[in-house]
């Protein structure tokens, strides 16, 4: 019963790994040649050297490492808020047909509102705090999550729910054992794109609302801007990008698993 | 047998509605099985058996008629329908689990079932890694596992080997004597249901209706292949065939 792995560790990571290799070894090529190219002054688009120099540079000291910290913290706080209400609110969209016809429609409707829009209410609301920041944050994953829920409720397969009855699972029962995880590749997908839209509303939000004694991704671009330092610039977005890429690696994994367990993924 | 009865259908009919057009699935059909009893079912593919079956669950409701059933039952759906999340052994003590079985006595039991449907060694396996045979004794070890009276089982061996099959024969006959079930149990197999029925249910087909009961009266145990089975089972194939509804064996 052992499945063995179609390929050795080190060639699998090697043919996965090759072509992202190359695709970063093609930008960086032509960035080189636009910076060559001098159509912008080097101090506004600077070479990939210099800001590989200043990435390098600002990861010996603790203050980049410290906006990192801050900013993951408030995506992994917000986020998980959302979770919650997320599928707190799914649970009760699915279940519950009045409040279906109430607001379910709204919540698709809510996924498609840039979470950008929400700021100047957030900030009369909250003012320039970190309350405002995961006000949008929650309004921007929650309805994913919680769509992502109702969308795996709604199709479990009939037979499934037969079975639950013919076994006498009912209510939380039923719940535990059939429906949620019947619906789980539904939910951690809605999980996934809650995720993507948090990330983006942390940014858009600590770009807009700098609190001066917490240092974050966001605050470190604006400030780059600000005293037109822009292999700093660079070097946080560069920062950001890997940060949202291993997030998303991560939730790429858990879908995977879940895929494998159920014997979903062509191997 | 002076056994009370324990599922009870009476004209009972069954239509299913697509937009304008309604098909009777089943017809006034009536139908009493006694405590104990070994009830097999045969009847050409489309007549209605599953529909049946799924009735006395109380899965479908009937379009018109009663159906009164007296104990819990357990029911071993035609696709096997494991859930695809959980291991064989996951799958069966699911089933205990929600009998009320004591946690203690789960991982004893389960082995037992698993060792009763000769799928020792699987234990970790997931429901898409099995064949269509082993699935359905997963399916069938998961129907026992639930510790019902009465158990419903739709074609559970339809895709197995003689030599499996005929071993199943002898388990399923057993644990049904042994714990006293009442078993419903669904077959396109003649000498199938003649190896095992105490009576014998023949259905017709469009609409589905019962078209003839035949008490068995051979002495247990039997044998698939003995000519007394054979030639009961070639009798009552020709009754479904005078009938006009079987093509099939
Ligand atoms: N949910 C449904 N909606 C509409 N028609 C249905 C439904 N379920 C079953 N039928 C119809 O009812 C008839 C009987 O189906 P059923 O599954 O009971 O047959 P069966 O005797 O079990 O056949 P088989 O031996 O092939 O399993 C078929 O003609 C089928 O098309
Ligand atoms: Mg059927």
């Amino acid at each position: 019963m052992k499945r063995t792995k179609s390929k050795t560790t080190l060639s699998g990571v090697w043919q996965v790994l090759w072509p992202k290799l190359l695709a970063i070894v093609i930008v960086v090529l032509i960035w080189e040649g636009v910076y060559w190219l001098g159509l912008r002054p080097s101090f506004v688009l600077p070479s990939p050297g210099e800001t590989f120099r200043t990435l390098v540079a600002e990861l010996a000291t603790p203050r980049l490492w410290s906006a990192m910290a801050t900013t993951l913290g408030r995506a992994i706080v917000g986020f998980s808020i959302a979770a919650v209400i997320g599928t707190a609110l799914g649970l009760a969209v699915s279940s519950w047909r009045t409040l279906r016809l109430a607001v379910g429609s709204l919540i698709t409707g809510l996924q498609t509102m840039p979470s950008i829009a929400w700021f100047p209410f957030a900030i009369l609301l909250f003012g320039l705090s970190e309350q405002a920041i995961f006000f949008v944050i929650v309004l921007g994953a929650t309805p994913s999550i919680a769509n992502g829920l109702i969308s795996g409720i709604d199709h479990v397969p009939p037979a499934y729910r037969k079975l639950g009855q013919v076994l006498g699972a009912r209510g939380f029962a039923l719940y535990r054992h059939i429906i949620f995880p019947a619906s789980l590749p539904a939910y951690v997908s809605g999980l996934t794109q809650g995720w993507a839209f948090a990330w983006r509303s942390l940014m858009a939000g600590e770009l807009l609302v700098i609190i001066a004694s917490k240092p974050s991704l966001g605050e470190t671009l604006e400030f780059a801007r600000q005293f037109s330092n822009a292999p700093l610039l660079l070097a946080t977005m560069i920062v950001i990008l890997i940060l949202g890429m291993l997030v998303d690696g991560l939730f790429s994994m858990l879908a995977r698993q879940v895929r494998r367990r159920r014997g979903l993924l062509a191997e | 047998m002076n056994q009370p009865t324990v599922v009870d259908l009476r004209h009972v009919s069954k239509s299913y509605s697509s937009g304008s057009k309604t098909t009777e699935v089943l017809q006034n059909l009536s139908l009493a099985i006694l405590r104990g009893e070994f009830v097999t079912v045969v009847g050409a593919s489309g007549c209605g058996k599953s529909t049946l079956l799924q009735l006395i669950a109380g899965l479908e409701q009937p379009s018109s008629g009663t159906i009164d059933t007296k104990a819990k039952i357990a029911f071993m759906f035609q696709d096997a329908n494991l859930l695809p999340w959980l291991t064989v052994r996951q799958n069966i003590s699911l089933a205990l689990r929600l009998a009320g079985v004591a946690k203690t006595d789960w991982a004893v039991r389960v082995q037992e079932l698993i060792d009763k449907v000769r799928l020792t060694g699987w234990e970790e396996a997931r429901p898409h890694e099995l064949s269509g045979g082993m699935r359905h004794r997963v399916a069938l070890a998961r129907c026992l596992a639930q510790g019902a009276e009465i158990v419903l089982m739709d074609e559970p061996l339809g895709a197995l080997d003689a030599m499996t099959r005929d071993h199943l024969h002898e388990e399923i006959e057993r644990i049904s004597r042994e714990a006293q079930l009442t078993v419903v149990f669904v077959t396109h197999n003649m000498r199938e249901a003649v190896r095992l029925g105490d009576r014998v249910i023949l259905m017709a087909s469009a609409p589905g209706r019962i078209l003839h009961e035949e008490k068995v009266a051979l002495v247990r145990p039997r044998v698939m292949d003995s000519p007394e089975v054979a030639s009961l089972a070639a009798k009552l194939t020709g009754l479904l065939k005078a009938a006009g509804s079987y093509e099939k064996n």
